[in-house]
């Protein structure tokens, strides 16, 4: 009985490492996360648009349909990239995510201040090779340093209404990722 | 032989107990550090690189990607005020304000995050196109057939869910109670 009990309580502490263990290890094994449907339909730093989810079709679950989405797949490890997108009349938004799907920056168009959202994004070491004569503290030169080598910019533009939706397409439109 | 049989019998034990609740977690929703507002959660950290691990295997798991932080938090409830699960059969209305935000959006989802298809192509409302009372309320009527003003159609379906996002707000980790955010109610109204 005791020799019983002992094997259960083995099996116990076994069961919670294997509990732990499947759910820290699933993001690096999953096939069929964001980042990989978006790969299926997205080459390399460029902008490309993303069909409006309908009930019978969508990129991704859960996505909101009073938005127009871009993405950008972005690979850093030639160069960093440039990324600029003109605002919409309504709400524009540009999500940052790493190859593992985790949120690490986001900016709409009220933070950004202006008719563009424009910035610079990088891995860490290519920041720390940025020469110093260079003034990257002026205020016009926003910089995200993308804690992966690969990701997805995510760039979403409201229609408040329907009669919007060309506008916020347009603008998505004109958005470019290009590694500089 | 004993030891053998021991092993073997701890192995399978394990592997059942670990894998099981490791599903059940990641199906159920069973994430940390949420805002429960009424019947509404939101998870705010999981638009941060401050997300748990939980929420990240699930977010794997769906494929889906959380709003950031930066550009919004999003509200989910599927149940009712009294605790009822949302079913489309059912007659539900979604009333009162929203929380300080630029826009917001309010839409209908099945549990698997699929929008739902009806016969007038609605699959949710804006703060611009929701109609409003003289004192600045919302009626949502939910529900399987037509109402006048606002009516979100279920389509039906025996289960559903409804995502309310807020974008541009000051609504994020530091939020706690319904007096920071007052979230619309959701109330049963009958059933077919």
């Amino acid at each position: 009985m005791i020799r019983l009990g002992l094997w259960l309580l083995a099996a116990l502490l076994l069961g919670g490492i294997v509990h732990l263990a499947t759910v820290l290890l699933l993001p690096n094994v999953a096939t069929n996360d964001a980042y990989a449907r978006v790969s299926a339909i997205a080459p390399v730093n460029s902008v490309i648009p993303v069909p409006p989810p309908t009930p019978e079709n969508a990129l991704m679950p859960f996505m909101d349909p009073a938005f127009a989405t871009s993405i950008c797949r972005y690979d850093l490890s030639r160069a960093p990239l440039k990324f600029s997108v003109p605002i919409s009349p309504a709400y524009t938004s540009v999500s940052f995510y790493t190859r593992g799907d985790v949120a690490y920056y986001a900016i709409n168009d009220r933070a950004a201040g202006r008719r563009v959202i424009e910035l610079d994004l990088m891995t860490n070491a290519q920041r720390a090779e940025l020469p110093e004569n260079e003034d990257i503290t002026a205020a016009d030169r926003l910089i995200v340093t993308s804690p992966t080598t690969t990701g997805l910019i995510v760039i979403r533009a409201l229609t408040p209404e329907p009669g919007w939706t060309p506008a916020a397409r347009s603008s998505l439109a004109a958005a470019r990722c290009r590694p500089q | 032989m004993r030891l053998l049989f021991g092993t073997m019998f701890a192995l399978a034990v394990a592997a059942a107990l670990g894998l099981g609740t490791t599903w059940v977690a990641l199906t159920r929703g069973t994430a940390y550090g949420g805002v429960t507002i009424g019947a509404w959660t939101a998870w705010p950290k999981n638009g941060t690189t401050g997300i748990d691990p939980y929420a990240r295997a699930m977010v794997v798991r769906t494929g889906e990607l959380p709003v950031g932080s930066g550009d919004g938090v999003a509200f989910y409830a599927s149940t009712d005020d009294a605790g009822e699960s949302l079913d489309g059969r059912c007659d539900v209305l979604v009333s009162g304000i929203t929380p300080q935000a630029r826009f917001w959006t309010l839409t209908l989802y099945d549990p698997e995050g699929r929008l739902v298809a009806n016969s007038i192509r609605r699959q949710g409302f804006t703060s611009q196109e929701i109609i409003r009372k003289a004192d600045g309320a919302f009626d949502v009527a939910v529900g399987p057939r037509a109402r006048p003003g606002n009516w979100l159609p279920t389509g039906g379906i025996d289960k559903y869910q409804l995502v309310l996002r807020l974008y541009d707000t000051p609504i994020g980790m530091a939020t706690r109670t319904g007096a920071d955010a007052p979230m619309p109610s959701i109330t049963r109204r009958g059933c077919q």
